[in-house]
C-alpha cells in the first residue's frame, strides 16, 4: 500500500459516511425534479485499485457513460459518475418518458440521449458534492460536467492518472436506484487531490 | 474471440514475447501503447504508459508506468530475448482526449504530452515510428503480432484497423 492510500484510508469511515449521505442527497435531488419515487439501496463504498475499476462496471472494453466534473475551491479533485449501457437506457427511459427497451442499436445515444445523461450525472455529482462541503463547513466548486462514452478502461484512464501521480487506489462508490419499473446502477469515483483533502478534513 | 496465446498487458504494465505470441491492451484512453517489433527475430514488446516523464513524479517505483521508463525496460527485455535494437520498430496508439475540457489544467491535456513524450523519446534513440495513431477522442484496443508485427487497433464506433 503506498503512502498516499493509507492516508487516505485513514478518513474511509469518514468518507463512507459522507458517500451515504451524499448518494442519499443525489437521488433525492433527482426524484425532486422528476416528480417521481425513488427507491434507493445503501450504497457500497470500497477503496479500490484503479487497475480493478473497470471490473466492476463490465470490463475494461465495456461501453460505459461516464459525467466528470473536475472540483476546485477548498479541495481540489474530480468527482466521475458512471453508468453501464443497460443503466443509461433505463435512465434515459426514467426521464423522457420512453417506454421501449427495443433499441436498434445498443451502442448508439441520440444528442438529446447524450445530454440528458449529462445533466443527470451532473445533478448526481452536485448533490453529493454539496453533502460533502456542508458537512465539512468548506467551499467545494464544481466545473461543468463532461461526457464520454466509451470503453471503460479508456475513461477511466482520465482520473487514474490523475490519482496515478499519487497512489493507485480511488474510493469507489457503488449505488442502486430506480422507479417501480426500471432500475439504475450508477458509480461515483471520487478522487480527492491529497494535500487539499487534508486540509479539509482538519476539523 | 481471444485466442488462447494471446498476453494482456495491463495499464502501467509491459510485456515482450516471440513468434507466434500475441500482446493486447485493452481500452487505451489518454495512456498511450507503445509496440515494438523485431521483425528479423520475431520478437515483440507492448507497453502500457499512463504519464510521460517518471523524473516528475514521487511514486515512480513501477517503471512501465511511465515512457521515458517504459521503453528503456522494454528494450532491454527484447535484447534478453534475442531481439536487435537496429531491427526495432515501433508502432503507437492512444493518447486521446476522453474528456472534452477546454479548461487549461495540464492533466487533461496528458494525452497530448504522452504522444510528445514517445515520439520525443523514441527519435532520441532512433527507433523509426512506422504507425502512430494517437489522439482524437476515442478510446482503442491493440493486438500486437510478434510474428508480422501487426498493430491492430479497435474501437467502438470508430471502426478497426491495421497498422
Amino acid at each position: 500500500m503506498s503512502n498516499e492510500s493509507s492516508r487516505l484510508e485513514v478518513h474511509f469511515d469518514t468518507l463512507k459516511e459522507i458517500s451515504n449521505i451524499g448518494t442519499g442527497h443525489a437521488v433525492t435531488a433527482l426524484s425532486q425534479l422528476l416528480q417521481r419515487n425513488f427507491r434507493m439501496s445503501v450504497p457500497t463504498v470500497n477503496f479500490v485499485e484503479f487497475k480493478d475499476v473497470a471490473n466492476f462496471v463490465g470490463g475494461p472494453e465495456a461501453l460505459i457513460l461516464a459525467v466528470l466534473v473536475n472540483i476546485s475551491g477548498d479541495m481540489n479533485g474530480i468527482v466521475m459518475f458512471m453508468v453501464k449501457q443497460d443503466s443509461a437506457h433505463n435512465l434515459i427511459n426514467i426521464l423522457l418518458g420512453s417506454t421501449t427497451n427495443a433499441y436498434e442499436d445498443e451502442n448508439s445515444f441520440s444528442e438529446l440521449e447524450l445530454s440528458t445523461l449529462t445533466e443527470v450525472g451532473n445533478i448526481l455529482v452536485s448533490s453529493y458534492l454539496g453533502s460533502l462541503a456542508a458537512m465539512i463547513n468548506k467551499k467545494i466548486v464544481p466545473s461543468v460536467p463532461q461526457l464520454a462514452a466509451d470503453m471503460a478502461n479508456a475513461v477511466l484512464s482520465v482520473p487514474a492518472i490523475e490519482f496515478g501521480r499519487v497512489a493507485d487506489k480511488a474510493l469507489f462508490i457503488e449505488s442502486l436506484f430506480g422507479t417501480e419499473e426500471e432500475n439504475v446502477k450508477g458509480y461515483f469515483i471520487f478522487v480527492p487531490e491529497m494535500e487539499s483533502f487534508e486540509r479539509s478534513f482538519k476539523f | 474471440m481471444m485466442s488462447s496465446k494471446m498476453i494482456i498487458v495491463g495499464m502501467a504494465d509491459l510485456n515482450v514475447c516471440k513468434s507466434p505470441g500475441v500482446l493486447t491492451t485493452l481500452g487505451l484512453g489518454s495512456c498511450i501503447g507503445i509496440a515494438f517489433h523485431d521483425n528479423v527475430h520475431k520478437i515483440a514488446g507492448l507497453a502500457h504508459i499512463m504519464l510521460p516523464d517518471s523524473k516528475q513524479i514521487q511514486n515512480n517505483s513501477n517503471v512501465a508506468k511511465f515512457a521515458d521508463t517504459a521503453i528503456v525496460k522494454m528494450l532491454q527485455d527484447m535484447g534478453r530475448m534475442g531481439a536487435q535494437r537496429q531491427n526495432i520498430r515501433a508502432k503507437i496508439a492512444g493518447g486521446a482526449q476522453m474528456f472534452a475540457f477546454t479548461s487549461t489544467s495540464p492533466s487533461m491535456r496528458i494525452g497530448d504530452r504522452n504522444i510528445e513524450a514517445c515520439v520525443n523519446i523514441l527519435n532520441m534513440l532512433r527507433i523509426p515510428i512506422l504507425a502512430n495513431e494517437t489522439g482524437k477522442t476515442y478510446g482503442r484496443t491493440v493486438e500486437l503480432y510478434a510474428d508480422t508485427g501487426d498493430f491492430i487497433i479497435k474501437t467502438i464506433g470508430h471502426g478497426t484497423f491495421t497498422v
